[in-house]
């Protein structure tokens, strides 16, 4: 049961965003812009980003959400499952695996992300913006899933439910909610 | 040194928040709503639990600019700071924020450390659903913004005086009025 009276039915943030929607706003365009928009990264990579670093912290909700969407831009589920399994042995870009690398540094803690390891970013050709969204994807995601967690948010098991969040977010992007039409949400949150 | 070129001159979140206008301006609009914007939790509250969190994860531009935004709404009370972030338990803060604080500790290790007795212990001190709501995400938050501060390796001067004066300015005017100074106008 959620730590506080969440909306009943909405899975995740989502009870979290329809309860607090003064703070979903910016949570909303945050994600938007290092997820959705153009970007030299693409947004498959990005995903695969945000869907690592929710592994590590052990975000079922995040994890699922975002391995779908990222499935969904990659018409593959298997290339998410190797990620979060070991980036090292993944079929994906020594640029990504490298920017991976950098991710779960800023997980366990910001410091850890050493000059060294942005070089070995550079050398296979990431520039300073997508180092800088990488940094911000995974700092952002160590908050999205303590939000997530941190008030015991109900958290879906099957596989279907995320199925479809995932194909809306890769589609739509984060400024709408996937649960229901935006003017149906905004008119119950406030 | 930066990990990255970052604009000269600015200090902490300012360098990769000018290098990147397009994440600035909802990571400054959150940190307004949850800090700055009315609220039952008093802004002095909210900034304790900011730097609180900011000082778990040894950021030191952001407890510092913090601690200093804190100190400014409490009077200029810079003991009280750092009493809180030596050991809360101890300060003269109410039972209602220290019972937040138990939380934000909890969150900063993770959100499911939170548990259902940390939060009945913060509802009998007379936190309110969104006070406890917010707490999370303040916590949550501030282990984004100091991984984004640390993870780039910014700039980060030692001058309790600059932060000093950047307190007392922020506390007045909030963050998004704040940017200004440092993001490029549209």
């Amino acid at each position: 049961m959620p730590h506080i009276d969440l909306p009943q039915h909405l899975p995740g943030i989502s009870a979290a965003f329809a309860f607090r929607p003064e703070t979903a706003k910016p949570m909303r365009e945050l994600a938007h812009v290092l997820l959705h928009e153009p970007n030299s990264l693409a947004a498959a990579d990005r995903e695969l980003i945000a869907t690592y670093v929710s592994s590590l912290n052990d975000c079922h909700f995040c994890q699922a959400s975002h391995g779908a969407a990222a499935a969904c831009h990659l018409g593959d589920a298997g290339v998410v499952a190797s990620v979060k399994a070991d980036p090292a042995q993944a079929p994906i870009s020594e640029k990504l695996r490298r920017l991976l690398n950098i991710a779960a540094k800023v997980q366990r803690g910001g410091k850890h992300v050493t000059a060294a390891d942005v070089q070995a970013a550079r050398d296979c050709g990431a520039t300073d913006v997508e180092i800088h969204d990488t940094v911000l994807i995974a700092a952002a995601f160590c908050m999205y899933n303590r939000y997530v967690d941190g008030l015991a948010t109900w958290q879906p098991r099957d596989d279907a439910a995320y199925a479809q969040m995932g194909e809306h977010l890769a589609r739509e992007g984060y400024r709408t909610s996937s649960q229901h039409p935006r003017s149906e949400v905004e008119s119950s949150a406030t | 040194m930066a990990h990255i070129r970052l604009p000269e001159g600015l200090q902490g979140i300012r360098g990769p928040m000018a290098f990147r206008p397009e994440t600035a301006k909802p990571l400054n609009e959150l940190a307004e709503v949850l800090l700055h914007a009315p609220n039952s939790l008093t802004p002095g509250a909210r900034e304790l639990i900011a730097t609180y969190v900011s000082s778990l994860n040894d950021c030191y531009f952001c407890q510092t600019v913090h601690g200093a935004i804190a100190a400014a709404h409490l009077d200029g009370d810079e003991d009280l700071v750092k009493r809180v972030k030596a050991d809360f338990r101890y300060a003269d803060i109410p039972d209602k924020l220290k019972a937040l604080l138990v939380i934000a500790g909890k969150v900063q290790r993770g959100g499911k450390h939170v548990t259902a007795a940390d939060v009945d212990e913060a509802r009998k001190a007379g936190a309110s659903d969104i006070e406890i709501h917010d707490a999370v995400l303040i916590a949550a938050a501030f282990c984004m913004y100091n991984r984004y501060v640390d993870g780039l390796a910014t700039w980060q001067p030692q001058d309790e005086e600059l932060y000093r004066q950047r307190g007392k300015k922020t506390a007045q005017e909030g963050y998004v009025a704040m940017s200004q100074e440092y993001l490029p106008q549209s």
